[in-house]
This record gives C-alpha cells, structure tokens and sequence, in this order.
C-alpha cells in the first residue's frame, strides 16, 4: 500500500489534556504530524481538530478508531487530498523599497493573490491562501528579491460530502445512539468516511 | 454559531434533592460509597491527607487496606476486580506515591481491567512549581488510562467521580485516575445528593447490535466444515459465560482459550480443546492454520497467541465478535465483525445456528493431545526425574483443590506451567498479568483477590524471581490476616529468560543466576507460616497442610534448575510451526 496525505477530522468536547491524548496516538507509532490545527467548530463546546499526516490507507484508518476510542473524542473522520477542500495561509515579510522597486515582484504578488496586510516605510506584510504548492513557489521566487521572514499556518479542511456536525451532535446526546450514528465503515463507503 | 441543544436531560441533574455543606474529601468518600466500593487499597501521603482524615469517619462503610507500596495498592485492586467483576479502587498520594501506580494501570489497560484511582496534588496554586513531591501525574498517566482528569475545585468531585466509575466499569473495562488537588480535598461546598453517571455524549460503551452480521456470521458457521472457536477475556467481562457454553454446545465447535478467558468454559468440558499461545497447547495452535472459519469471541489476536502474522489462518474466513471496535480488523482481516456485547450477540448468534457435531475434527484435536502428552505433559504432570517439576505440583494442587481455588499467577515459566495445567471450573479463576507480563503482580493482586471473594480458597503461584520484586506485602498479610496460600516454585533463576537464553543465545546466561534468600525464614519473620519442599514424598502432605491450614502459609517447592516450558511458538515463527521439544 501506498502513503499519501490524509486529512483527518475530529470532532471533540473542549477538554484540557485532550490534545495531548490524541497526539501521543501518533507519536506511539512515530508518525510525525505535518500540520495540526485546533480550533472551536461551529457549534459551541465542541473543538476540532484537523491533522494532516502521510501514511497508508490502512494504517490512518486504525488512528481514526483510535482517536475515536478516546472518551471525550466524538467523531473522527478521514479523508485523502481529493476528498476535502483546503486552504493553508501563508504571511511573507518583503522590504518595502523591493516592491516599490522591482516591477517582477510586485507582479509576482498580484498575480499569486497575495493581499498586503501591513505597509511600512521599512517592510510589508504579505499574506496569500492556497495550496503547498502555491506557497512554495511563491516563496521560491521571493528569496532572490530578500525575503525577511516567512511562517505557514496549519491546514484547515472541509469534507467534500459531509453534512456538517450539528445534526449528529443530538444524536450522540440522546441516550441511544440512532443507527445512523452507529454505522459501521464495513457497511458505507470505507474510504470515504469512518464512522463509528 | 449553533447551540447545542440536548433532547434528554443532562447527565448528572443539578442539586434538585439536598445541599448539604461538605468538604472534598468526604464528598470523595460518598462518593465511593454511592457507587458500590467496600474495599480500598491504599497508602497515605501528605497530599492526601484531608482524604485519609475524612475516612477516619467511614471505617464502617469503607474497608481500607493499608499497602507497603502503591503498586502494591494498585495490583491488590486489580486482583480485587478481577475476582469480583466490581472496580477496583485504590488511593496513593502526589509524586512518588502516584507515579508506583503507573507499572498498574498500564496492566491494567491492557488487560482490560476496571479500576479508579483516586491520587492526590499539590494544592493548585503551586501546581507547575516544582513544588514538594508534585508530578505532572496526568500527563504520565495519559498513555496507561482509559480517562483521567485532575479536579482543582471541590465542586467537580461528585461528577468527576461518578464519570470515573461509569467510564471505569462500561464497555470495555479499564483504569481510570482521578488526581485530586489538596486544596480541593479542604475546600467546603454545597454538595448536591450524589447522582451515578449513566451517559457521555461522547461515549459510547455499547453499541446497536447489527442483524446483517449476525446473520453472516450465522451463514458461514452453518457452512463451515472445520469450525474453530477462540473465546478469550471478553466473555468473563460480557459475563458471558453461560451464553458462550450455550453458543459452543449447539454448534459443537471445538473452542480454545487465551489465558485471560480460562475457565469460562471448564477446563474438562468436551468441547475445550486446550490453551492458545506461544506455550498454548499443540493441537490449538496447528489447526488454527488448517480451519477453515474462526470464530473469535472476546480476544484481541494478540501477538503472543498468533505468531507472525503473515502467516496466521490466512486460509480461514475470520468472525470477530468483540465490543471494542477498533480491535476488529486491527491484526487480522475481519470477514464478518460482530460489534457488541458479546452477552447480546452471543445469544442472537445460537438462535441462527443449526445445531452440529464436528466429530472427525474434533478428533485431530484429540489426536495432538495425545502426542502432546507423550511429549511433554506426562514427564512434567507426572515426572520419573528424582527432581520436582513445577508441572507435578499444579497437578497435585487440582487433585486436592478439584478445580474450586482461585489461583493467582505471577510472570514467567511457573505462569506457563499455571495456565496450562491448572484446572478451572469456572472463570474469574485464574488471574495472572497477561498483556503486560508485570513480575511481582501475584502477592498483591492474590490479597485483592481474596478480598474479592472472600469464600473461595486463594492460592498464588510464584516464581523465585517475581517474588522478591513485591515482597514487601507480605507486610498487608500480616496486618491484615487476610488468609492468601502461597506457593513459590523456586527454580533459582529468571526461569523463562534462562530458557531463551539456552535455546536462542547459545546457554550465554547473563545475569539470570538470582540469589534468594530464606523465604521461608523471611515469611516467619512477617508471622506467616511456611515450609520448604524438596523432595517428592514430602510434597503432597506439605500441600494438604498449607491449604488446611487457617491463615496465610508459604509453601516454598524446589524444583528442577533447568527445564523448560514446551511446547513452544518461536519468536518470528507461525503458530503451525510450534515446537514440542
């Protein structure tokens, strides 16, 4: 079985410590993260998380249970590239006299989509939203121009073919789960959604 | 932004009944009282001293037994829920006192075993402070738990407790610890009248049994031709037990058992083929790879029962049942799963099932038997050697006990011996670590044990090496008189290390040669009883004495220095290629 990258989701209580539970079910098995981001959903009091890592099919859909097994872990689901649709940021520090200069560069920024966030007399802050490959190209052709600094942010995602959370939310808190909540991934589409 | 908005009412109900004004540490003792416990094994600190002077006033509700080490406490607590089927509870304080929990609740996780831990902290303002005997317990603690949570406020214990306990014992069974700030433990708050926990949103213990499986399942049983049924701990949590008997007799399936399912099914049934494992029984392991349907109840295809993987009944269609989802499927690929409680799904399963005979294939499991007794079992249970053998003293315990004790296995060649030639008629009759293989686990998880069931007869087995490694309970037995028969099998050396050594290292024994010291002379200086063996005559009659004697006694057995446990599943082999010599 081939790796690839594999988001994957979960929908968690916002509990201190959590983190911790879920990132140690990597690093057992020395996977290394590539991006992490937590933040609150929509719905408050519950978190999500969006993990990003390489590995094969087989072994994230283990994690998955995994992660879901946990106690204040309510869903977990995975997904590779083509199935979700994801943004990563990207701020860019330029001096400014560089842009006021260099007509290339400022065609470069333009055309990538960068918006400018902050301008001083000294540098100015760039920010673009896109793709790996988007980011790295552009930062590929900034460093000849004298890119002061760079930083990426995690990946966030959306699920193609989810619902949304909210309504599962009152299954899981009435107290006998519905068949939908307890479907099993041996009886829906195993490689587009793990449910437990 | 949604709000969430619940259908049923939330979990634990606000104070509706009475407020009464309590402080931590009794509202933790009630706590324990409303949810059932009646024993707890403990050893007080200075972090959880509030706690131990509020059960000074519940000595009548709660029995504490006092440990002389806290991982004494926490095996003793495992051996209690083991035999019990009930939690186990046990208290230790910060730092060091909390971190000798931890060699328990990683056995404890992997075996499955339902425990809450109630440790105290610092107070919380010096929490992340280096502060006397502070450890960051939960974060230690995260890997080995199946929840743990610190409370740093008084009014979070009777929720936080009663989640503990309802995570603890639901499901599949495992450790839970509760870290519990001193200052929290003090501090006074209107406590509300004390509600059990039911539900988690978050949680969910017991899942909607599928028809469609079952009914698969049903199928291929009914079409197999050489079914093989292996049940394991599973069936003894689900208790199970008479469903699984019921299961095996209509379907008339040859069924064999991992250490921790023994007894589930008696060890003379018919239909009970032997031991799994790397020292399982010959038959068990060879046909597992010529059946041509498994029927996995209850186990988790740990590696020391499958051997290498790559080759493990690739030829048989795989039927798991089991209640924790993320086992099916983990090691070996599922046909059909069957996610439940085994005690549902079992049930559900018989009414499908035509009843059959496996007459021809439950011969060849008789047929290895049979050579598995020329080979091995007969010089072992039956020996002609001038030496004792530890086989020939578990036979003489089953002739005088007939099966009825509770025997209490630590690590190593003697636990081997134990598990394949012990008799049991019944489960929760054999406790031994078997997951995590913790030496020292015997002598306090057998004084747990028979607090646990106080009316059936405890005898623990256990080696020279993991002797030494919890002696110091003999201290609890003492004090507290509590009646454990011990009996070492003293082989003078880490017998099962010395034994890979000679077969795999070329007889290089680095440092398995293990002095001892007079254990007999050590148990009289604790006021227990005890006698040595070594001689055959004398065994018998030593036997008869210590189980008849009233009150704790160490039978010390010298057996033979170097013999080894076969048969045998080399590392890195398949289970077809057990070796009987």
């Amino acid at each position: 079985m081939e790796r690839q990258e594999y988001n994957i989701t979960a929908y968690t209580e916002n509990q201190v410590g959590l983190l911790n539970r879920i990132a140690i079910i990597f690093s057992r098995r020395k996977i290394n993260i590539e991006s992490l981001n937590v933040s609150p959903s929509e719905i408050e009091g519950i978190h999500r998380f969006n993990i990003v890592i390489s590995e094969t099919e087989e072994v994230v859909e283990k994690l998955a249970k995994q992660i879901e097994k946990q106690v204040e872990v309510l869903k977990v689901y995975f997904n590779p590239n083509q199935d979700v649709i994801w943004q990563e940021m990207a701020l860019y520090k330029v001096p400014t006299d560089v842009i006021a200069e260099k007509v290339l560069v400022e065609r470069l920024l333009r055309e990538n989509g960068a918006r400018a966030v902050v301008i001083r007399k000294d540098y100015t802050v760039f920010e673009t939203t896109g793709h790996r490959e988007e980011t790295d190209n552009l930062i590929k052709a900034l460093q000849p121009y004298g890119l002061i600094e760079f930083v990426r942010s995690a990946r966030i995602a959306i699920i193609k073919a989810s619902d949304g959370f909210h309504s599962k939310l009152q299954e899981f808190e009435r107290r006998e789960p519905s068949e939908e909540v307890a479907e099993n991934e041996f009886l829906n589409d195993r490689k587009q959604v793990f449910t437990m | 932004m949604f709000q969430p908005q619940p259908s049923a009412p939330p979990t634990t109900s606000p104070a509706a009944a009475t407020l009464a004004p309590t402080t931590g540490a009794v509202a933790t003792l009630q706590a324990l009282v409303a949810e059932g416990v009646d024993t707890i094994f403990g050893y007080p600190g200075g972090a959880i001293i509030p706690i131990y002077d509020a059960l000074y006033d519940f000595q009548e509700q709660l029995n504490h037994v006092l440990v002389r080490h806290e991982q004494g406490g926490i095996h003793a607590a495992q051996g209690y829920a083991r035999s019990s089927g009930r939690v186990g509870v046990a208290l230790a304080t910060s730092g060091p006192g909390a971190t000798n929990l931890v060699t328990g609740l990683a056995d404890a996780l992997i075996d499955s075993t339902p425990l809450v831990c109630i440790t105290g902290q610092v107070f919380a303002h010096l929490l992340g402070t280096d502060a006397f005997q502070e450890t960051d317990i939960i974060n230690i603690t995260t890997p080995v738990t199946k929840w743990n949570y610190q409370v740093t406020n008084a009014e979070e214990i009777p929720e936080a407790l009663a989640k503990a306990f309802y995570i603890a014992r639901s499901g599949r069974p495992g450790p839970v610890l509760v870290d519990i700030t001193k200052n929290a433990q003090m501090q006074t708050f209107d406590a509300p009248a004390y509600e059990r926990c039911t539900h988690i949103r978050s949680y969910r213990p017991a899942p909607v049994v599928r028809a469609e499986y079952i009914e698969q399942a049903a199928a291929l049983i009914n079409s197999a031709k050489q079914p093989f049924i292996l049940w394991g701990q599973g069936v003894v949590l689900g208790k199970a037990e008479r469903e699984f008997q019921a299961f095996v007799e209509k379907s008339g399936i040859p069924a064999a058992w991992t250490i921790l399912g023994v007894g589930a099914l008696a060890t003379d049934h018919p239909l009970n083929v032997g031991m799994l494992g790397m020292h399982g029984n010959y038959g068990p392991n060879v046909l597992t790879n010529e059946c041509d349907v498994l029927i996995a109840i209850g186990m988790r295809f740990d590696d020391r029962v499958t051997g290498r993987l790559d080759k493990y009944a690739k030829q048989a269609k795989i039927i798991h049942l089991d209640i924790d989802p993320t086992e099916i499927g983990k090691n070996v690929p599922t046909a059909v799963p069957v996610w439940g409680d085994c005690q549902e799904t079992l049930p559900l399963l018989t009414a499908l099932i035509e009843p059959r005979q496996h007459e021809a294939w439950l011969a060849r499991f008789n047929n290895y038997a049979a050579q598995e007794v020329d080979a091995v079992i007969r010089e072992e249970l039956f020996p002609t050697s001038e030496e004792l053998t530890m086989g020939e003293v578990i036979q003489q315990l089953n002739e005088i006990t007939g099966g009825e004790a509770v025997i209490v296995s630590d690590v190593g060649q003697h636990q081997m011996i134990a598990c394949r030639y012990a008799r049991q008629n019944q489960s929760r009759s054999h406790i031994t670590s078997g997951g995590l293989g913790t030496m020292g686990f015997a002598l306090p998880a057998a004084i747990g044990a028979k607090f646990g069931a106080p009316h059936r007869p405890v005898v623990a087995v256990i080696g020279d090496g993991g002797f030494q490694m919890t002696i110091q309970e003999l201290g609890t037995i003492m004090q507290t008189g509590v009646d454990v028969k011990i009996i070492l099998l003293n082989n003078q050396f880490l017998g099962m290390v010395r034994q890979w050594q000679e077969l795999f290292h070329q007889r290089r024994y680095s440092f398995v040669d293990i002095q001892s010291p007079d254990f007999v002379a050590v148990a009289a200086g604790y006021r227990i009883a005890g006698q040595r063996v070594d001689d055959r005559a004398a065994l018998r009659p030593a036997l008869e004495k210590m189980l008849a004697h009233p009150g704790s006694f160490l039978l010390e057995v010298m057996v033979t220095k170097e013999n080894n446990i076969f048969p045998m599943v080399p590392q890195g082999c398949s289970v077809a290629e057990i070796r009987l010599r």
